[in-house]
Formats: C-alpha cells, structure tokens, sequence
C-alpha cells in the first residue's frame, strides 16, 4: 500500500570547500522516507552517509560544507530554501535526530531533566510541571528504570547506553514524524545495541515515527529496517528490500559488504575484504566511482558513469551490468559468482 | 537536600527501619555535581587553603579598616614622622607621620576593589567579545581577533600608562586602564574554548532540537567555559592589583593622599635607608595578596580540571 512520502530528496549535492578545491561529499543523492517507514542508509566511512543526513536538518557546517544544488521535499515544502526561522522550528519539532557518541551528546553540567525539559519546553508552550511529568514518562518509553530518580542525575553518572536512550527521549519528546538516527548504535556494546534497536522498532510501532538509520552494520540494518539504501563515494549504489538485498545482492559493492561479513558458520580462516579504498573523494574520476575495486568492471566502467537501473520491485543498482545492453557482462558475472 | 525533604526522610526511617539502613549506606557517597567535586578538590589543596586565608584576612582588615584602628589614614603628625614600628605605631609611620598600619588597612579596601572591578569589566567584556568570536567565527572571529593581537602586542603596562596618559591621571582611569589591557587574555581564552566546545557533540544535538543560537550559548556554551574563565579570574586579580599598584608607583594611579599602596611605595622610597619599614610595610602587603590569589587560581585550575582528579 502506497503511503504518504514525507521525505524526498532529489538529486543532492553537498560539497565542502577545501583549500584543495570542491570536494563532493554527497553527489547527487535521491532517496525517499515514507510515513511509518525505517529506511537504512548503509556504507564505508566517508562514502557521504551522515552528510547526507545532516544535510536534510541544515547542519553541514557551513563553511566549508555548502548544499550545492537539488531539492530536500519534507512533507509539501521544499526545506532547502526554507529560512533558517523555518529549519529551527523543523529541528527538534518534526525531525529529530540522535547522535552517534551518547558519551558527549548530553551537556554534562545540567541534569537529565533538565536538558529534556528544555527540550520539551523549547517548542511546546507548557508548565515546568507538566514538562517535568512527560520527562518521566518519556524516560520510561526509553526503559530507562527508576526515571523519577535519574531525572536528577547528571550524564556523568549514566552509562553509554543509559545516555542514548536519554538522547532518544529527548529527540522524541515533540513526536517527530522523522527521527534520523546517525550510527546510534556504533559506541555501544553489542547487549544494549539490540536493546537500543527495540526501543526504536517500539517507538516505529506506536507512534508511527519513520526512522532514517545510517549505519555501517549490516546486522543493525537486518535487524531494524524495511528497505536499505547503499552509499558508495556519495551516491546511491543499490537499494531495496532488505531481506531480498542481503539474499541476493546486486551490485558489486554491496556484493563485497555482505562478503565481508564474517558468517556464523563456516570454516574461512581470513575474512573478505573489498580490495582497494574508498576513493579520495576530492580527486574527480571520470566512469564507475567503484571501478577500481570492482572485480566484474570492465572497459566502460572506467570511461562512463553508470545510471542507476531499474530493476523492479523497487529495487535499483547503480552498475552497468544491469544494462539492458550490456547482456554478456552480466551473464559472465553471474558465472563468476556462481563458481 | 532541602530541610522538607530531611524531615520526611526521618519519619520515614522511624516508621521502616529497614530503609534507613538502606538511606545511611546511601548517604555515605557524596553527592556528586562537577563544581561540589571541584570544591571538594579545593579544600583538599594547601596551598590554596592558605591562599584563601590570605585572601580573607586581607578582605576583614579591609572591611573593618575603621574599627582596627584609631587613626584616620591622613593624620598628619609632624612630630612622629618616620618612627619606626612600636606599641602605638604597629607599622611605625611615614615621612609626614601618618600611621602606616592605618594606611595599609584603608589600602587594603582600594586594592581589592581595584581588582575586583578591574577583573569584573575585563572579564564581562572579553567573555563577550571571546564567545561572539569564537561561536561565530568567520570575519566577525577576524576582527576580534585582530583587535585582541594588537592589544597583546603592546607590553600590557606600557599601554596601560598610554591609556591613563590619554584620560587622565585617577585610581579610577587607572582602574579602566587595567580593565581594558586584560580584555585580550580573557577574550582569547574564552575564545579556544568556545571553538573547542562548538565542535561537542551536544551543541549539535541542541541544534538539532531546534534551538536557537543565544540559547545554544547561554545554556551550554557559556556554563562549559566557565572553568577556565574563574580560574584566569582570580590569577587576574592578582596581576590587576599588581598593576595598579605599578601605575600608582609612577603616579598614574592613586593620587596622594589616597592611601594605595603602591602609591605608599612611590612616596617614601626616598627613605628606603632612614625607614626602610615605610617600603616592606606595602610592598609586603602587594606580594602576599598577589601570592594569595595565585594560590587559590592554581588550586582552582587543579580542582576543575578532570584529569588532576585521580
């Protein structure tokens, strides 16, 4: 069923200008966030993931980041021109966003409650007591035990993951249609990971919040999400159904990642690694930006830059091999992954 | 904990005995907020302690100047010019025979005010134009930086005399004076630390609540930069008294018979061999509440700084 698309962004582009010239960090980025949805955006360090994300709130430091050009639509409004006064009401109130180091997210001179009372009090006109209440109420949404004490506490006194859910708390407090979530899960041990995760599929579940998680773990995204978007050198490689990705991925790239993988069973001594690094984004390279790593590339992959092809379902993969007129290629890549 | 709150605490204890085992056990950690740690810190310093004591002392004979003592500080007694120190005289008397304990006293107020106000506006001002330059930076960051480069560039007492020399001879322009050359250390401080902050992870986060800029400085620039800013406070008091007792010294500051101390050096280092009491009385004054303040801005820099805790 077709639901209402509160987030789109069409063609992005943010760079960031260096001393060594304008370096592309998002390029040409399209993706969508239904209402309801939990979409992750998956890739290596630097392949533009959370710029992407801050770019949708407005934060790429500026300077040296700069959206260049494309659109940002949440709801029926395009916030890329949207005036700062706008973006303010938008931040906290309509997209929350929660951060990958829970230890530095929180102010550590004021109490818990305090900064989500703030928080609360910031965009919603309502007493410190019916403020303070909620706090408390949300902290208990979170899991967070005994709420009515640690809302007294300071963030020095909490743990890693005591601190994330606090984080969620407040990024929820003014029920935000997005909540976008940055790698919120990386600092933490692998028990709260998951514990971290049901409190966002809770949270997805009953207020409906779309969830736009970037992460570089294919496990949290199987886990979590719907569909999953990959990011390579700042463009969208392949996205689709999760399941049907991890099954059976399409391009090369997310061929690697899910390769790399180390499998539960199995006898492999050395893990997979993709060959090769993530290109320096500020060298401008003509053809297939993952070309130099690709295994099935060939001649054209290093002379053209590859669309991003249908290949329905929903389901698109950023490789000439899904060409339809590159028929032989596939087939010899297919073969060769068979093997 | 509120008297409320103790009080209830009791009645609960007598009525569960059980829970005011568990309350004692609890009541055995401290509380815990990072300036009650710092505090905590401090006392266990020594040498802070004793700097403090200084400071106190100083700040009662200021206060009671007029009870400890039954000499105005501008009686004149010709006929006991430059006695030395006695029963009557504790600290002998000068060269028109005032008495110089009583001098040292009324001083005291003089040069604590001159520091404190001295710090007050350098610190109001550089806090300002330190967080503007630092939280906004771009050419805004620029100008003010400039501005403070020009300011240290010149030796600070040097520019001192030239601004008292363009407005005029006073304890009050020289108090202006000291204010405006300690505008720069505290602009440039405040202003590393603000950058340093505005890449912390929780002013992103209350960007992305939406929160505007004044309220992002307000309540989490300005609290996080408060360490250093009271730590170069109170060494600032110092060098403030300090100054002014210079510019005194070359009768820029105080005019006689204003009972400065450094004005008190000027006037009788003519006698540094007749009364040499006439110079240790206010040099030695000068030196221990400098000393003092440096004391306790010290053991202040070691209590609030997380990493000398352990």
């Amino acid at each position: 069923m077709p639901k209402e698309t509160l987030l789109e962004l069409e063609n992005l582009h943010t760079h960031f200008l260096t001393d060594n010239g304008e370096i592309p960090a998002v390029n040409g980025v399209s993706l969508s966030l239904h209402k309801g949805e939990i979409v992750g955006i998956v890739g290596e360090s630097g392949c533009g993931k959370s710029v992407t994300s801050l770019s949708v709130m407005q934060l790429v430091p500026n300077p040296p980041g700069k959206i260049v050009s494309g659109n940002i639509h949440f709801k029926d409004e395009n916030i890329v021109k949207a005036s700062q006064k706008r973006m303010k009401q938008i931040r906290g109130n309509e997209i929350g966003m929660i951060f990958q180091e829970p230890m530095t997210s929180l102010n550590p001179l004021f109490t818990i409650g305090n900064q989500i009372i703030e928080a609360i009090r910031f965009h919603r006109k309502i007493s410190k007591k019916e403020a303070k209440q909620e706090s408390i109420d949300l902290l208990k949404l979170v899991g967070i035990p005994r709420a009515d004490e640690v809302i007294d506490e300071y963030p020095h006194q909490l743990s890693g993951g005591m601190r994330q859910r606090v984080m969620i708390a407040m990024s929820v407090s003014c029920d935000p249609d997005i909540l976008i979530a940055d790698e919120p899960t990386t600092a933490l041990d692998v028990t709260i990971q998951a514990q971290i995760l049901d409190i966002m599929r809770d949270l997805n579940q009953e207020r409906e919040t779309a969830i736009l998680l970037i992460t570089h773990d294919l496990g949290v995204v199987a886990e979590l999400c719907e569909r999953v978007i990959v990011m390579y050198a700042g463009q969208v490689v392949e996205e689709g159904n999760v399941r049907e990705i991890l099954k059976d991925p399409q391009h090369p790239y997310t061929k690697g990642l899910i390769r790399s993988l180390p499998k539960l069973h199995g006898d492999e001594q050395t893990l997979y690694s993709i060959p090769g690094t993530v290109p320096n984004p500020g060298l401008k390279k003509t053809g297939c930006q993952f070309a130099p790593r690709c295994e099935f590339a060939f001649d054209r992959c290093f002379n053209e830059e590859p669309e991003l092809y249908n290949l329905g379902d929903k389901r698109t993969s950023r490789c000439f091999l899904y060409d339809k007129k590159e028929g032989d290629a596939a087939e010899h890549a297919e073969s060769t992954l068979g093997s | 904990m509120s008297i409320e709150e103790k009080d209830k605490q009791t009645e609960e204890n007598v009525t569960n005995p059980a829970k005011a085992d568990q309350q004692a056990e609890m009541e055995e950690i401290p509380e815990t907020s990072p300036w009650k740690d710092a505090f905590r810190q401090l006392r266990k310093n020594r040498f802070a302690l004793a700097g403090l004591i200084i400071i106190v002392i100083f700040l009662l004979i200021g206060l009671f100047s007029p009870w400890l003592t039954s000499y105005g500080y501008d009686d004149q007694v010709l006929a006991n010019r430059l006695q030395p120190p006695s029963a009557e005289h504790w600290l002998g008397t000068d060269d028109v025979g005032r008495d110089i304990f009583t001098r040292i006293a009324y001083g005291a107020r003089i040069s604590l005010q001159v520091g404190f106000f001295a710090v007050v506006g350098a610190l109001v001002f550089g806090t300002i134009l330190g967080i503007v330059a630092g939280y906004f930076g771009r050419w805004v960051d620029m100008l003010i930086s400039r501005i403070f480069d020009i300011l240290l560039a010149f030796p600070s007492i040097l520019l001192a005399i030239a601004i008292v020399a363009i407005i005029g001879a006073s304890l009050q322009n020289a108090l202006i004076a000291i204010a405006i050359i300690n505008i720069p250390i505290f602009g440039r401080l405040v202003r590393s630390k603000v950058i340093s902050l505005r890449e912390e992870e929780y002013i992103m986060a209350a960007k992305a609540q939406g929160m505007k800029n004044g309220r992002i400085i307000l309540h989490h620039i300005l609290p996080n930069s408060l360490a250093p800013i009271i730590v170069q406070a109170t060494l600032g008091f110092g060098t403030a008294i300090l100054d002014a007792a210079a510019l005194g010294f070359l009768g820029l500051g105080a005019q006689p018979p204003t009972p400065e101390w450094g004005e008190m050096l000027a006037s009788s280092r003519d006698f540094i061999q007749l009364a040499p009491w006439t110079l240790i009385a206010p040099g030695l004054c000068i030196m221990l509440v400098v000393l003092g303040f440096n004391l306790i801005g010290d053991g202040l820099r070691d209590a609030l700084d997380p990493k000398m805790k352990h």
